[in-house]
Order: C-alpha cells, then structure tokens, then sequence
C-alpha cells in the first residue's frame, strides 16, 4: 500500500485539461495493456490513472491525466524532475491473447484512448498475431483529439483501419462529424470472429455495445473498461464496488456478459 | 432509366427494393453531382429534392453568428442527405455542403410524396427506410447534446 516515489521526466499537454506524464520507471515495472497504477500527488491525494504508454518499451511508464479535481490538477501541474508517489500496476487489462487470430474492433471515446493505447501498441508490434484491426475513435471536438500525430503515424499504415469523429466542428475541420457508435455499423470486419475492445463515457459506452451486438458481435468477445471511485486497488477497501464485483481488482476490463446485468441497473 | 434503376437498387438505402416500387421511385431520380464545396440546399429553402450518396462526403451545418459554419454531421457514401422532404413545412432545418466531388442520386420530393400519397403501399415501404434513418440520428444527436466527452460534475 506503500508508494514509491518516481520520478516525472516529461510533462506533454494533449488537449484542453489534458496532460500526460512519462515518469522514470524500474525495469521490472512491466504492465498489461488496459492496467492502471495509483498516482500520489504528495500532500494532495491519490488517484487511479490508466497507464497509456507502449508496454513494450521498459524504463518508461506514460499516464494521462484529465483535470477533474484537485488531485488531478496537482498531479497534471508537476514538472520534470518534481517527485509523484506510486503504487501498481493493478487490475486485469485488455484481453491480447484472446484476440490472437480475430478480428479487433477498438472503440474509443473521449479519454478512452489513453487505456487503449496500449493495447493499441501490443496490437501493432505483434500485427501478424490478429486478423483486421479497426480503430474508432470519438472525441468532443478536433482540439480534443489525443495523441493526434500517433493516429496520423497509425493511418498511414496499411494494416490498421482508422476512423477518428468528432461530436462538432466548425468548417475548418474536413473529418467525420457524427457520434463514434454510429461507425461502428459500416466498418468493415467480421463480427462472428471478432473481439471488441471499448472504452469511454458510460453512456457513450451502452450505445457502442449496442451497435456491436446489432452488428453480430457476440457479448462474450466484448470487453468494456469500467471507471469506478478507486481508493485501495486491491479490493480490500470496496469503494469501487460494482455489484458483486470490485473495479479495481476484477477490472477495469470487463466481459461484457459478465457485468452485463450489472450495467443496466441505475442504482449501481 | 435502366443504369438508373440499377445505381438505385445498389444503394444501401433502396437495397431489396421490389421491381414495382423502383419503377415508380426510379420515376422521380436523377443523377447529380457537387463540386467540393458547394451546397446542395440552404436552410431555409424548400425541400424539394433528398439526395443518396454515391461518393464524396457532404457537411451538414448550421451558422451561427460569430461562430461560421458548423458542423452537426458528416454523411457520406451509401447514406442519405435530407429528410426534411418528408413532412411538413417541407423546408431545409440545415445547409449540406460538399466537402469533396460528391456524386448522387436526387430524387424529387414533390414527385415522390404524390406517387406515395396515392400508393400507400409505396408511402409505407418509403417510411420503413427513413424511419431508422431518423432515429438514429434522434439518437445520435441525444449523445451529443448530452456532451458525453466533457467534465461534469
């Protein structure tokens, strides 16, 4: 329960109220895609964020940081060389073996394309290992859009189909204008042998699966990241309690028909 | 006619048509195209025409003093581009611009509503494809009023 301290080597702003640190990472600190650490803002508080960065590049670990609070805000304020405090990394990731020789449809809003960037990266250095890989990603607006010059480096690949919207825009942008869910009917991949991987706003999230599940994937090669209130990261403390299972240590990365029933209840 | 009705029975939108009902669609339909650029209708003009994409993207938009063009929706290839022809004031709520050389069908709204009115038949078979057509947009545009992406408290 004991943070190490770490060091911050870089601090990058990739949008409004949006920041991602790179801080000094031991070799050993190896992560799965779609897992998070717990970050220490010394004398502020702690928060769980999802690690964003390449898993296979050891030395490094990438988080990215929204501004929502003050424990957001104070760690998305430090500077290079200040000292964070952290713990981790936690949680079960995104589901890479299973998705050996499907078909991956990636489905992100908003923020969701930090848990999945890792993925993301796994997906790519292992490109043989997968059938099609589709991205789609949904952001607020073009000044929202995340890792902009990486989705521009991915699109000029051959291999991956990217298709990135925004919600509105003005006439400068020449992109989709349209909600991401809606993508997903017209993309082209088989959803009889295919594994989805979504992540985002709740609600953005509900519709995404319906629009999966409309399109013939099947809710067991679903998987969703859930964000609940995380405090201990291991499932001792039950903030992050969601029916009968704990966010923190089940997840974030669900089976949809595992929490399926979970998701439809309002109280929850 | 025959290209015509052909490029009409391979659009997504009239896919699995029956041969009478295109007869009498492919009746109303010609074809179109816009350079980059230019609007298809205005806000506020009569809707007359809706269009099925072929190729190219189209913006639909909405000015807004101070703030330009914007855009609500992008529609592109094997979707459509007005629905305001279908009830009344049959008036444009929206501009649709070109974004690229865009190629369409056109089809005469006016045509269209008489044959429909005195084939209900054809009238029903028409709202069947529009309908989930309006509501996916109803729904779309639900998700971005609700501004899913924005810090709430």
């Amino acid at each position: 329960m004991t943070p190490r301290v770490a060091r911050v080597l870089r601090r990058r702003r990739e949008g409004p109220a949006i920041w991602t640190l790179e801080i000094e990472s031991e070799a050993t600190h190896a992560f799965a895609p779609g897992q998070f650490n717990m970050l220490t803002a010394f004398g502020v508080g702690e928060a769980a964020i999802s690690l964003s960065g390449d898993p296979g590049k050891s030395g490094l670990l990438i988080h990215t940081i929204r501004v929502v609070g003050p424990v957001s805000a104070a760690l998305a304020g430090v500077r290079p060389g200040d000292a964070i405090g952290l713990r981790g990394p936690f949680g079960a990731g995104w589901p890479m073996t299973a998705a050996e020789g499907r078909d991956v449809i990636v489905v992100a809003g908003g923020l969701g394309l930090a848990p999945l960037r890792p993925a993301l990266h796994r997906l790519l250095a292992e490109r043989s290992r997968y059938g099609k890989i589709v991205l789609l990603y949904g952001a607020r607006s073009p000044r929202d859009i995340l890792f902009r010059r990486e989705l521009e480096s991915w699109r000029r690949r051959l291999d991956i189909d990217i298709e990135v919207t925004v919600d509105h825009a003005d006439s400068d942008w020449r992109g989709h204008v349209g909600v991401v869910t809606t993508f997903i009917a017209r993309a082209a991949f088989d959803p009889f042998h295919a594994i989805a991987l979504v992540c985002g706003p709740e609600v953005m999230m509900r519709f995404a699966i319906a629009a999966l599940r409309d399109a013939g994937v099947a809710d067991k090669t679903i998987y969703l990241s859930m964000e609940r209130n995380m405090k201990c990261a291991i499932g001792f403390c039950g903030h992050c309690q969601f029916g009968t299972v704990f966010v923190c240590r089940d997840g974030p990365v669900f089976r949809y028909d595992r929490v399926r029933a979970m998701l439809a209840l309002k109280e929850l | 006619m025959e290209g015509l009705e052909r490029i009409l029975k391979q659009h997504p939108f009239f896919a699995g048509l029956e041969d009478a009902f295109c007869d009498l669609v492919c009746g109303c339909a010609k074809n179109v195209s816009f350079q980059a650029g230019q609007y298809l209708f205005h806000e506020g003009e009569p809707a007359d025409w809706f269009y099925l994409l072929r190729h190219g993207r189209v913006a639909l938009q909405i000015a807004a003093p101070g703030r330009g063009a914007l855009t609500f929706q992008t529609v592109g290839e094997g979707e459509i581009v007005g629905v305001s022809w279908l009830v009344p004031p049959y008036r444009w709520s929206n501009d649709a611009k070109a974004l690229e050389l865009t190629r369409a069908i056109a089809m005469d709204a006016a045509c269209l509503r008489r044959k429909c009115e005195s084939d209900h038949d054809l009238g029903y078979e028409m709202m069947k494809r529009f309908m989930p057509v309006l509501i996916q947009r109803l729904q779309a545009a639900r998700l971005q009023i609700l501004d899913v992406y924005g810090v709430h408290a």
